[in-house]
Order: structure tokens, then C-alpha cells, then sequence
């Protein structure tokens, strides 16, 4: 029965339907984009370490 | 720990790290409680019927708009007057979540005004300024990408941005100097809203739940800029040592 009346959203349906899908869409594409550019760039740093490219804070650190 | 401690980058992926679980924990729990309360616990209005459920969405991203501005203005202000390390870090990550807060603003205002005004869009002030404000976003992101050095790019971005600000008091009081469609305030009034309780209470939680979203993506978008900008560093570094064959790779990081 709340399944039915959540669906029962009056005769502008579509319009909150989709108002609230777009914005999902929004949010995805948001978090997607922060995931996939942060894989990016610690993808650029490992082959930079792999080539024997560091911070020299590191450098320091180990000395 | 004095607060300009928290200036240090590799201070604050540390405590942005631990600091994340948590935002994004309570995150989703208020998205779970406001969605709840925005579609079985809110009534439907006496006017607008269920339609005003869009509220619950369009409201929140239309104050993230303006908070996410607010705060590339503060932002700005210390690149230009305190010359903080991470300021224009901040300012650059806000930016794409500010455009995407105001197009959900401008896109749910819409699909809210067609069965409600009769129409998708009209040029009134309160409408205008936002698209302004969305407009501005993506100039600020633009200029950005346009200039290879960031701190040259933080500084020409903060001053556009602080001459920007003055369309945030404009956005805000709107419907106050001129007439127009869009409605008045109802919420952030001198005498208090004007709004029931049981559709300003789920309206209030949804805001908090954008906020959290906010601040969430927000630190992860500056911990990917520091770590861009360690990327660049250490591509010109190993274009210093081997200049030759490095020449590549520094185009490449630039271009990023």
C-alpha cells in the first residue's frame, strides 16, 4: 500500500519523476567524475615513483 | 595545532582522510531520512498538490549554489589577501560542483514552473540571475583550464570571482527590488518562515544532506588538485633532469 501511494504522485508525476532522476544523474556524474580523476592522478604518481621520480620530502624523510 | 598548520597540503590529505568515512556516512543517512520524509512523511500542498515535492530538491541545490559561490569568494580572498596554499585549490574543486548545484537549480526550477506557472522559463530576475550565476561557473572553469601556471590561473580566477560576488546579494533579494514571477522568500525571512512545519522540517534535512554531498566532494576534489599539482611538479622535475626525453611529459601534465 506504500509502495502504491509512493507511486501515486498526483497528475505532474512525470515532472517530479524526472526532477528528482536528473538530479541523481547530477550526483552520479559528480562522484564519478572526483572517483575517475583521483585514479588518474595516483595512477601519474605510481609511474612517476616507478621511474624513480619522488618528492624530495620523501628523499629527506628516508635519509 | 594552530590553524595555519592546516595550511600544509600533505596536513590536510591526512585529515581530509579521516574526516571523509564520517561526512560521507552521515551523508547518506540524511539523504535516507529526507528522501523519507520528502515523499511519506511531508503532506502534499493545498495548492501545488504533490508537485511541491520538487521543492525538496530545487530549494537545497539553489542555496548550494550560492554557498558553493560564497565560499570561491572566500576562497579568493585568501589567494589574493592571505596568499593561503590552499586557497585557490578550494576555489578551483568548488567550482564544477557549484555549476552542477545550479543547473539541478535551474533544471528542477524548471520542470517545477511548467506545471505550476505554465511555462518552463521566463526572464524574470530571480531566473535570470541564477542562469547568470551558472554562466559564471562555467567562465570561472574555462579560465582555469586556459592558463598552465595554477597560481597565475588562482589569481586571475579569485579577482573574476570576487567581481562575480556582487550577483549573490542580486540572486537573494530578487523578488524583493523587482516583480517577479518567482516567489518570495520563505524560509530565510527577518520574521522567520513562513513555511508549515511539516514541509519546512523535511525541507531542512534535504538542505543538510545537499550540504554533507557538498562537503564531501568538495575535499575529494582538493585532494585530486593537490595531487594533480604533484603530478605537474614531478613531471618537471624529471623534465629538468632529463630534458630530452621529459619534454613529453611536461606538455602532457600541462595540457592536463
Amino acid at each position: 500500500m506504500a509502495l502504491f501511494e509512493f507511486l501515486d504522485l498526483g497528475p505532474h508525476a512525470a515532472f517530479i519523476l524526472w526532477s528528482y532522476g536528473i538530479c541523481l544523474a547530477v550526483v552520479i556524474g559528480l562522484i564519478a567524475w572526483v572517483r575517475i580523476d583521483r585514479a588518474r592522478q595516483e595512477a601519474a604518481l605510481r609511474d612517476l615513483e616507478a621511474q624513480g621520480i619522488g618528492r624530495r620530502s620523501g628523499a629527506r624523510t628516508q635519509a | 595545532m594552530a590553524l595555519i598548520d592546516l595550511a600544509n597540503p600533505t596536513r590536510f590529505l591526512s585529515l581530509s582522510r579521516a574526516l571523509l568515512p564520517w561526512l560521507t556516512g552521515l551523508c547518506v543517512l540524511a539523504f535516507a531520512v529526507g528522501l523519507y520524509m520528502a515523499f511519506f512523511v511531508a503532506p502534499e500542498d493545498y495548492q501545488q498538490g504533490d508537485t511541491v515535492r520538487i521543492m525538496y530538491i530545487h530549494v537545497p541545490a539553489a542555496w548550494l549554489a550560492m554557498m558553493c559561490y560564497s565560499i570561491m569568494a572566500l576562497s579568493s580572498l585568501g589567494t589574493l589577501v592571505w596568499k593561503h596554499p590552499l586557497a585557490d585549490v578550494s576555489a578551483k574543486a568548488a567550482a564544477p560542483l557549484g555549476a552542477a548545484f545550479t543547473f539541478m537549480s535551474l533544471i528542477t526550477g524548471s520542470l517545477w514552473g511548467k506545471p505550476m506557472w505554465g511555462t518552463y522559463w521566463v526572464w524574470d530576475a530571480r531566473l535570470t540571475s541564477v542562469l547568470v550565476l551558472f554562466i559564471m561557473y562555467l567562465g570561472l572553469m574555462a579560465l582555469w583550464r586556459t592558463m598552465e601556471d595554477p597560481i597565475k590561473a588562482g589569481k586571475a580566477a579569485a579577482v573574476l570571482t570576487l567581481v562575480g560576488a556582487l550577483n549573490l546579494p542580486i540572486i537573494k533579494f530578487s523578488v524583493d527590488w523587482w516583480n517577479t514571477l518567482h516567489q518570495p522568500a520563505s524560509v530565510m525571512r527577518m520574521d522567520g518562515p513562513t513555511i508549515h512545519p511539516d514541509i519546512l522540517w523535511p525541507l531542512l534535512v534535504m538542505a543538510l544532506a545537499f550540504t554533507l554531498l557538498f562537503f564531501v566532494l568538495h575535499l575529494m576534489a582538493m585532494q585530486n588538485e593537490i595531487l594533480r599539482r604533484r603530478v605537474t611538479a614531478l613531471r618537471q622535475r624529471a623534465a629538468a633532469i632529463r630534458p630530452a626525453t621529459a619534454t613529453a611529459s611536461v606538455r602532457s601534465a600541462a595540457a592536463e
